[in-house]
């Protein structure tokens, strides 16, 4: 089907046929978007994938033009920051934007995540098209405590103070590698530079590299489903899943409705509750670095607040880091973890759904807890609500193998 | 021309010489990029610039009152000045218990203040500010019984950011998530009210 495509395109007459000689485009766009088949039964929460890449792009564009006001350096920083506010024509939207694009980020991968929790779309054949996955997630922690930094207001300052100092948790190299990471004896203008350099460079290269490849597996192994019915199982005389659609125009439509939901939402944000009562951005941080004086309370932004609140519910420092390290790697194993015949869970028991639901509370739990200051009750519930999370993946083959699933539909289950 | 070509085509390649060129092709090149990457990797470490500002800094402490707290910065360390009142360091004693490490043989600070109460002069505590969990600094909650921590709270300082807490020597409590006791940096008192940062060779009067 390919090589018939193939040579139509590359034999057309013309400037058209000229360049698909010498630049397959045509075959791309078949193969990817307008040949390309996925499931027919996409629900609401198949439309993460595509905002998660929109917001990048958004991030990208809005990215490159504040690099073009933004001056690095422990003395130029803050008051560059400020400049983009009040003295950039639409500076103040570009840097909204930026900082609320962020946040939106992460809320559309964490969704993003959860679907494939609730569909078992990291499972077999999809492990690798996961683990891309997660070390995009990872990238993107990074890539957003580096920006968090950029202002280097007071927040800014104190939580790279205490997150770089989570490596000298590490045994033996632990003080030698926080000092080779900061480039000098405290957070300093060495320190801020560099992490410009990886925020604006480095970081996104590698972000788009994995994106990149994150889409050749899911092209290769196709989506998976509400159903977690295989599509290519069924295929007709063409070879043609029976139940695949097109991906263009049927789900690039689809997507770009979602986008301008998803906007709609944005802009609400941006032009009304830009900080969100602190969640988006914080108080503390409209204030310059102080060196001096670490904020109180401190908590870092809502989408680590999770990992947080485990890392400081231990009253052990090496302990704590290595908890909240596992509390994120964790993911990494789900496809291995899950012993379930069955992917979705409309087909799962009532003990799959019944772990998938106590951790879902307590994630959120721990998000809420992280935000609150670490004392008395607060840390006392984050210890509770640390024991499902875990539980949730430390049990996982041993109740995905019991649990009671019901069969499993040869095709999707659609109704137009 | 062509008995070029039959020599290339005719002969069955040799797989051992193949293989170990291929080894060592791939092996020059991984030396290659490793030792590369050092300047690279170099880079990072404080510079010329940075390590050259650790001179020792002088601190005026007559202007330090009684209970209270001076910060000054030396090597982008805060160090935390204290003038402690006699009763606190009488008290400091009867909590051992309560401490992670009371004698401080675990934790970073020069001989002179390896003991109870981890300073030179009885009145005046030097520590470096940072917690010895993630780096923040923790506040002063000096009366005993603070209202905020309990009746049986002895006077000292606990981080904002993780709740670590640590008595008036600096040393930590059972229960905070710091492992060790707060650093003491090499300091010395060039005359009684003068402190050097950074310098402990200095000749010690009695204080």
């Amino acid at each position: 089907m390919a090589s018939e495509a193939d040579s139509k395109a590359a034999s057309a007459p013309g400037l058209w046929g000229w360049i698909n000689q010498r630049l397959p485009i045509d075959v791309f766009w078949r193969t990817q978007a307008s040949e390309y088949y996925a499931p027919k039964n996409f629900n609401f929460w198949y439309f993460f994938g595509f905002l998660a890449l929109f917001v990048l792009i958004m991030q990208l564009v809005t990215g490159i033009f504040l690099t073009m006001f933004y001056k690095p350096g422990a003395t130029t920083a803050f008051g560059s920051v400020e400049f983009i506010m009040r003295e950039v024509d639409f500076g103040w939207l570009l840097r909204y934007l930026h900082s609320t694009g962020a946040s939106a980020f992460f809320l559309v991968v964490y969704l993003h995540m959860f679907r494939a929790l609730l569909y078992g779309s990291y499972k077999a054949p999809r492990e690798l098209l996961w683990l891309l996955g997660m070390f995009i997630y990872l990238a993107l922690m990074a890539e957003a405590f580096m920006g968090y930094v950029l202002p280097w207001g007071n927040m800014s300052f104190w939580a790279a103070q205490v997150i770089i100092n989570l490596f000298g948790t590490i045994p033996l190299v632990g003080p030698t590698l926080v000092e080779w990471i900061r480039g000098d004896y405290g957070i300093a203008d060495a320190t801020l530079n560099r992490f410009f350099s990886l925020h604006v460079v480095a970081l996104p290269l590698v972000l788009l590299l994995l994106v990149a490849l994150h889409l050749v597996a899911l092209h290769e192994v196709g989506s998976n489903n509400p159903d977690g019915v295989e599509i290519k199982k069924k295929k007709d005389a063409r070879g043609v899943p029976l139940d695949g659609i097109p991906f263009h125009p049927y789900y690039s439509v689809k997507d770009f409705f979602g986008v301008s939901a998803f906007m709609t939402l944005f802009a609400v944000v941006v032009f009304f509750v830009p900080t969100l009562g602190d969640l988006f951005l914080e108080k503390a941080n409209f204030e310059p670095a102080n060196p001096l004086s670490t904020p109180d309370p401190i908590s870092p932004s809502w989408y680590f607040t999770p990992y947080y609140a485990i890392l400081r519910s231990v009253p052990d420092k090496g302990t704590g880091a290595m908890l909240m390290l596992i509390a994120v790697l964790a993911f990494f194993f789900l496809p291995w973890l899950d012993r379930s015949p069955v992917k979705s869970i409309r087909y799962r028991g009532w003990i799959f759904r019944t772990f998938l639901g106590l951790f879902v509370v307590s994630f959120l739990g721990l998000m809420y807890l992280g935000l609150q200051p670490a004392q008395g009750i607060y840390v006392t519930l984050s210890r509770v609500f640390a024991v499902p999370y875990f539980l949730f993946f430390l049990l996982m083959p041993i109740y995905t193998r019991i649990d009671p699933v019901k069969p499993v539909p040869e095709r999707v289950t659609f109704h137009a | 021309m062509s008995e070029v070509g039959s020599i290339a085509t005719d002969q069955p390649p040799d797989l051992g010489r193949r293989k170990f060129l291929t080894a060592a092709t791939s092996v020059t090149a991984g030396v290659g990029v490793a030792l590369a990457a050092i300047p690279f990797i170099e880079s990072w470490q404080p510079s010329e610039r940075a390590r050259a500002l650790g001179a020792p800094v002088t601190v005026d402490v007559s202007k330090v009152e009684l209970g209270q707290l001076v910060m000054a910065t030396w090597r982008l360390q805060v160090i935390y000045i204290v003038r402690r009142a006699q009763s606190l360091v009488d008290a400091l004693v009867q909590h051992d218990q309560d401490l992670k490490d009371p004698k401080s043989d675990n934790s970073d600070q020069p001989s002179y203040a390896k003991n109870e109460m981890r300073s030179r002069r009885a009145d005046m505590l030097i520590l470096i500010g940072f917690c010895t969990h993630l780096g923040c600094l923790p506040k002063q909650f000096f009366d005993p019984g603070d209202p905020v921590l309990g009746a049986s709270w002895p006077g000292g300082f606990r981080c904002p950011c993780h709740g670590s807490r640590f008595d008036m020597a600096g040393r930590v409590f059972n229960g905070s998530p710091a492992p060790t006791n707060l650093r003491v940096p090499p300091y010395s008192f060039s005359d009684d009210n003068t402190l050097v940062i950074g310098l402990d060779t200095l000749a010690q009067g009695a204080a």
